[in-house]
């Protein structure tokens, strides 16, 4: 391997293989008021996400997925960052993720953790890994309380 | 004779290029083979020298032009050992040619309470239209099991088969696992429930020699683009009599013999199932690939594949932390060979070996009812060709090593 060395630690960062090797939030609510969950239906990544909404705070959130480090990471790295905080500001967040990986934004510092995915940017494939949770979480979003349950399957 | 992949790999332009700074290892050929350069000049030769309608016009090059495709009918013929041109079919790929199975004889002769068996390692091309055909008809689908090694378990099979079996539809090597199934064993139990036997070809018509006569299937379908050929032409081949016996599956032009206002009559043989233009050039380069593989013996590429799939298989195997799938012996398998490297899902391997010029594929492989059957979500494939050298297997490894490394980087770091 003396020819061009492909340089793969910016893209699977350790933050990122920490996430991954030990997820935050991982599991479930025992009653959340949001729920939803897709696929990519190519790859294979799933998620599947909780979410507990008091007044419009994000108060919990967990999930349960299987897929490669990079969807694995961005979900738990979104629980993090997006618990504690308002629904629009999740929405924030969500929109300066996607510019990051859609449109190779610069990273915005509110982002936190999540910066360290914006190396998938330059992998297009891997691109829809890294969006799966969020897409999950805005059809979570979406849901009314009472129809936590009764969540369309997505992706 | 043994393949000189040195002189033959100068006879596919694409292998001489670099993907990444590195030189390209092709290892998912199972998927879809590149295309020696008299394929390619085939293309181009009907387009600048013959290139008209086939059938009817009267011409000299709308004749030249229908005795090329109609050539090739032959040698797709003569490739699997059937003894007639008339019972080939051309269709855009194996998937229609099933789905063209499941359409003219499947409506017509299954209906409510029959069975259809097939095996938990078909690709999902043979699994969806029978189940689109069980919703049509009422019947019902079985699936047989495979063993702790990837092979076909005929007892399993066996015992599904039954007299409400109206057709068995197996492949006949597995995309995922390399498993070569026995067909004629699988056929004389076919024959004794008088079931239809298909024969999904995709991955074996390209890599073995096959006789549809010593195998004693009914049906047989393949593609050309695994095989060197051009995308978008699969053959169906039908045994003699079955054709006729079908009604057509898609109506149109040059599938017709008189056309009345209530009613109309069907061409002969198979011209029957090639409603509207065909994909013309490309069936005529399909004429090169197999010209290719002749030239070269079948029996010559299939042991090439045997020494270079037992030879991945080993150094897979003595790398450390992977775990290969499928039979052991290259006697009963061919050359498509998924892995899982402990700790690494195979997307994040395809995309560090990609950095290094080397394309296999990562995921279900279209094959999702054997993902679960092996308890896995997804596996790596490396598949070869007969342009495949060991180097690329090394290349392959290699890469792996570097996946291993920026994975295992989290895990050193805690236990120092």
């Amino acid at each position: 391997m003396s020819r061009a060395e492909p340089q793969f630690d910016e893209l699977y960062r350790e933050v990122i293989l920490d996430h991954y090797r030990r997820p935050r939030n991982a599991g479930s609510l025992a009653a959340p008021t949001h729920q939803a969950e897709g696929a990519n239906p190519l790859c294979g990544d799933e998620i599947e996400l909780d979410v507990s909404i008091e007044g419009d705070v994000i108060c919990e959130m967990a999930f349960r997925g299987q897929g490669c480090s990079i969807s694995q990471s961005s979900a738990s790295m979104m629980t993090e960052r997006v618990c504690g905080g308002t629904v629009e500001e999740a929405h924030r967040v969500m929109g300066l993720f996607e510019a990051q990986l859609v449109e190779s934004a610069e990273p915005d510092p509110a982002l936190g953790d999540l910066e360290a995915l914006h190396g998938v940017a330059k992998f297009p494939v891997r691109v829809k890994c890294a969006l799966l949770c969020w897409k999950v979480l805005r059809e979570a979003l979406q849901t009314n309380d009472n129809e936590a349950t009764a969540t369309p399957k997505g992706g | 004779m043994t393949i000189d992949t040195a002189r033959l790999r100068e006879d596919f332009p694409i292998l001489g290029r670099e993907v990444n700074g590195h030189p390209l290892a092709y290892l998912d050929n199972a998927a879809t083979t590149q295309k020696p350069r008299a394929v390619i000049d085939a293309l181009t030769h009907y387009y600048e020298t013959q290139n008209a309608n086939i059938h009817r016009g009267i011409h000299t090059l709308a004749v030249e032009a229908t005795e090329a495709y109609e050539g090739v009918r032959a040698k797709a013929a003569r490739h699997i050992g059937a003894g007639n041109p008339e019972d080939v079919v051309f269709t855009r790929n194996t998937t229609e040619s099933i789905n063209l199975v499941a359409r003219a004889w499947g409506d017509a002769n299954l209906s409510e309470g029959d069975e259809i068996v097939l095996t938990l390692m078909e690709h999902h091309s043979n699994i969806v239209p029978w189940q689109l055909l069980a919703a049509r008809t009422g019947a019902h689908l079985r699936y047989a099991d495979i063993d702790a090694e990837g092979r076909l378990d005929l007892d399993s099979l066996r015992s599904l088969i039954g007299e409400r079996t109206k057709l068995v539809s197996v492949t006949h090597m597995s995309n995922v696992l390399g498993t070569i199934n026995p067909i004629a064993e699988i056929a004389e139990m076919a024959r004794g429930a008088g079931a239809l036997l298909l024969v999904d070809g995709a991955q074996s018509a390209p890599h073995l020699p096959v006789d549809v006569e010593a195998l004693g299937c009914d049906v047989f379908a393949f593609s050309a683009h695994k095989m060197l050929g051009p995308t978008g032409v699969g053959v169906l081949w039908a045994r003699p009599g079955l054709l006729e016996a079908m009604e057509p599956f898609l109506g149109g032009g040059e599938m017709i013999a008189i056309v009345k206002p209530e009613r109309s009559t069907w061409a002969e043989g198979p011209h029957k199932f090639e409603a509207g233009t065909p994909n013309i050039a490309d069936v005529i380069a399909f004429g090169a690939a197999l010209d290719y593989l002749h030239d070269l013996g079948m029996a010559n590429v299939r042991e090439h594949e045997k020494r270079i799939t037992g030879y991945a298989i080993e150094t897979l195997e003595r790398a450390g932390g992977i775990t290969v799938h499928g039979p052991r012996d290259v006697e009963v398998r061919g050359g498509a060979v998924s892995f899982e490297v402990e700790g690494v899902h195979p997307h994040d391997i395809s995309t560090i070996v990609d950095g290094y010029g080397v394309a296999i594929r990562a995921g279900h492989h279209c094959a999702q009812l054997l993902m679960r059957r092996l308890g896995v979500p997804a596996t790596n494939r490396a598949s070869f060709y007969l342009y495949n050298e060991e180097r690329e297997v090394d290349a392959l490894v290699a890469a792996l090593d570097e996946a291993k490394r920026v994975f295992g980087r989290v895990e050193s770091r805690t236990a120092v």
